[in-house]
């Protein structure tokens, strides 16, 4: 491994970790899109510094881009402040104007320069190491590793110093009112802090990759967990994970280093969306299986319950009456066995005194409306469940 | 056209997330055929944008995150993995691979008399229809709920419409380019709802405010020189959009000003109007005159609505002095009565 590819992968880490954390935020605020929106705006505030300072490198930039990302986020709230359009329809046209804008002005006036849309949306990270930061002549590493350094430091700063203010007026924004921070400061800080990162990864990794970084880590999390600090630590470890297989999935490919970290974001959000243990695809149609079991048992034994005489309990007669397939009312049958509500007589079904109390217990709840509690019964009567 | 359905469902950026997600698609599709026959990209790009969608319905239904998260997650997602193949393209020893990425940003100028063909014909079928199906739309768009009861096949309707939609992004992928495909799908109708609260008639402006931008940004970019077709397009429609939030008789912020204004003058005018109504009360000659002095103390009070009260015949002045007119008096007395009304 030689020196410039530690460092490449130093920065996609730093850029991971920086996007993580307030990906998170905008993830739980409902506010994803905005990054999108944030990532595409930036250019005009880029191409107008360029314009001033005739310097690509100059902080001036960033500063720029970052104060064009908070225009978009106001204009993108006065538009939706005036109720003539849902949010998302604000979104979608504040950026591809402000985008529209950018790339006008530098088809008009900079097109002979080092400057064109490529470059912004997709970056490229293969060539960060080139660009070096030199003080008074000592070589002291790569420049985007001290421009994104520098913003990871300032996030985390941030995120320690207001984590307990962010955490509130994320998830009860009456409440951080009520207690006395303005929910409009940390919005609007929030916002900036989303800008200022968008800025500072864009040069090393694009727009888009900042969007999926921002995004995808987040999302992933989010579906492991609902505890806000493991969230934040799991989407961080997913950035950094995915950014340094991705730069050698991009090796072994010899393709864009971005795009193949947003390739094992989507790989990493694709397995765990599928496999989560409470809130992934399988577990949730698991769930959704099991439930109708239940609820077939559930049936089953209020039929049982209802008729005393033999020709309606026999086994074959409960495939015709409750109208279930073969398979299904072999399934319930099997779980009230194997739960002992029910005993098989030559082909005769009765509930034992177990069914009956659970029948009863259930019926009432059903009655009275409290059928949530019947989920807390089932876990008292079950031993196998559905 | 399209988009004021999108609009309308609260999927705006839908088109924002199909048209990024089109990439691989395309990228695909030149992967297998080796090829670059604008209909087979266009195919590949119409499966991987319903794949895109039907993905972000999955997410938004079966766990918890919301929609603005699907959205963005399947867009930069779907827009990585593109540009992975697209690099991955860019390296393999096929000549053809030039121009692949023009369908990023898009170039009206490098279409040809069979794409627009194209697009025609796939206008047409959507027309048709969208007439067709003018109905089951309608009552979905606005009661999903009732739609059902009614016995119409909703995810059917509903994946009809999403089709459509992709096909029209996918297509106009080549115009406008990814980016400002959505503000392509967004703007017209956006400004289009402005003006009217009928379906119908939105759906028709949204396509003439369309066609127009269209027009006249396409007349803009040709008539000045280094000024990609897509991006003034874009602006031109922003105009129309800004131009309908602004002057739009019922919804727009100019006119909405206006009663707001107008209202606050009323209400002002009645808050001196029921004052003078007290005091001129505690007199027996309701007409009896009074020094403008006293209303200085009363907010409501400007010397215009002193003078308007006066062209109305509510009140006449006679150098410092003013005295309720009966008439005045009448309707300050009805204006109470009004109010007591309202607050029982």
């Amino acid at each position: 491994m030689s020196n410039a590819q530690i460092e490449i992968q130093l920065i996609a880490s730093l850029v991971a970790i920086a996007c993580a954390i307030p990906g998170t935020f905008l993830v739980l605020r409902k506010m994803a899109m905005i990054s999108d929106a944030i990532s595409h705006s930036i250019l005009p505030g880029i191409v107008v510094g360029f314009f001033i300072t005739q310097d690509l490198n100059s902080p001036l930039l960033i500063l720029l881009a970052a104060v064009t990302g908070i225009i978009t986020v106001i204009l993108v709230e006065y538009i939706q402040k005036t109720g003539l359009v849902k949010e998302d329809t604000a979104i979608g046209l504040v950026f591809p104007v402000l985008f529209s804008i950018g790339v006008i002005l530098i088809a008009k006036n900079a097109n002979d320069v080092h400057l064109d849309i490529d470059a912004v949306l997709l970056g490229e990270l293969a060539f960060a190491p080139f660009d070096r930061l030199m003080v008074s002549g000592v070589d002291i590493g790569p420049k985007s590793l001290w421009v994104i350094g520098c913003i990871l430091l300032i996030t985390i700063t941030l995120l320690i110093a207001f984590f307990k203010e962010l955490k509130v007026s994320t998830f009860d924004v009456g409440l951080a009112s009520a207690l006395g921070f303005s929910p409009a400061i940390i919005h609007y800080g929030l916002m900036t802090v989303s800008s200022i990162t968008t800025v500072g990864a864009f040069d090393a990794v694009g727009a888009i990759l900042v969007v999926a970084l921002m995004i995808a880590p987040a999302a992933t999390a989010y579906l492991l967990t609902t505890d806000l600090k493991k969230m934040i630590l799991l989407s961080i470890v997913f950035g950094v994970f995915s950014a340094i297989s991705g730069y050698w999935v991009a090796h072994w490919l010899d393709a864009s280093i971005a795009g193949s970290i947003t390739t094992m974001l989507g790989l990493l959000f694709l397995s765990v969306y599928l496999f989560a243990p409470s809130k992934g695809l399988i577990a949730v149609m698991y769930r959704e299986k099991q439930q109708r079991t239940e609820v077939s048992l559930l049936t089953f034994l209020l039929h049982l319950g209802n008729h005393q005489e033999q020709e309606e309990r026999h086994v074959n007669h409960l495939n015709e009456h409750i109208n279930w397939q073969k398979v299904r009312s072999k399934t319930v049958l099997d779980l009230a066995l194997k739960n002992n509500m029910i005993t098989i007589e030559n082909d005769i079904v009765s509930l034992t005194k177990k069914g009956n109390e659970f029948t009863t217990q259930a019926i009432s709840y059903i009655i009275t409306n409290e059928d949530s509690k019947i989920e807390h019964m089932k876990d008292d009567f079950f031993l196998f469940r559905g | 056209m399209l988009g004021s359905f999108a609009v309308l469902r609260k999927q705006s950026l839908l088109g924002d997330a199909i048209s990024h997600a089109a990439l691989p698609g395309i990228a695909i599709a030149f992967l297998i055929t080796g090829a670059k026959d604008s209909n087979i990209l266009l195919i590949g790009a119409l499966i991987s944008g319903l794949i895109g969608t039907f993905w972000i319905r999955g997410i938004i239904s079966k766990t918890h995150l919301k929609s603005d998260t699907a959205l963005g997650l399947i867009l930069s997602l779907f827009f990585g993995f593109g540009m992975l193949l697209l690099t991955f393209i860019q390296k393999q020893p096929n000549a053809n691979q030039a121009g692949l990425d023009k369908y990023l940003f898009g170039q009206a100028a490098t279409l040809v008399e069979s794409d627009v063909w194209l697009m025609a014909i796939v206008t047409g079928i959507c027309l048709i229809v969208l007439l067709l199906f003018w109905k089951e739309f309608k009552l979905l768009l606005f009661d999903a709920d009732y739609t059902k009861t009614l016995g119409f096949n909703t995810k059917f309707i509903d994946i009809l419409i999403t089709t459509f939609i992709v096909i029209a992004i996918v297509l106009g992928l080549q115009t406008v380019g990814v980016v400002l495909m959505s503000a392509m799908l967004l703007a017209p109708a956006a400004a289009a709802r402005q003006w009217t609260n009928s379906l119908g008639i939105m759906v028709v402006l949204a396509a003439i405010f369309g066609a127009f931008s269209g027009v006249v940004g396409t007349a803009i970019s040709a008539s000045q020189n280094n000024l990609s077709t897509g991006p003034v397009i874009v602006l031109v429609a922003a105009v129309f959009v800004l131009i309908s939030f602004l002057f739009s008789p019922s919804r727009g912020l100019l006119f909405r000003e206006i009663r707001f204004r107008k209202n606050r003058r009323d209400l002002k005018l009645q808050k001196t109007l029921s004052f003078m109504f007290n005091i001129a009360k505690t007199h027996e000659d309701i007409s009896h005159p009074h020094t403008i002095k006293i209303l200085n103390n009363f907010q409501g009070f400007t010397r215009k609505t002193l003078q308007k009260l006066v062209d109305q015949n509510y009140v006449t002045i006679s150098e410092n002095m003013w005295s309720l007119t009966p008439k005045g008096f009448d309707s300050a007395a009805n204006l109470y009565n009004q109010n007591q009304n309202q607050n029982e």
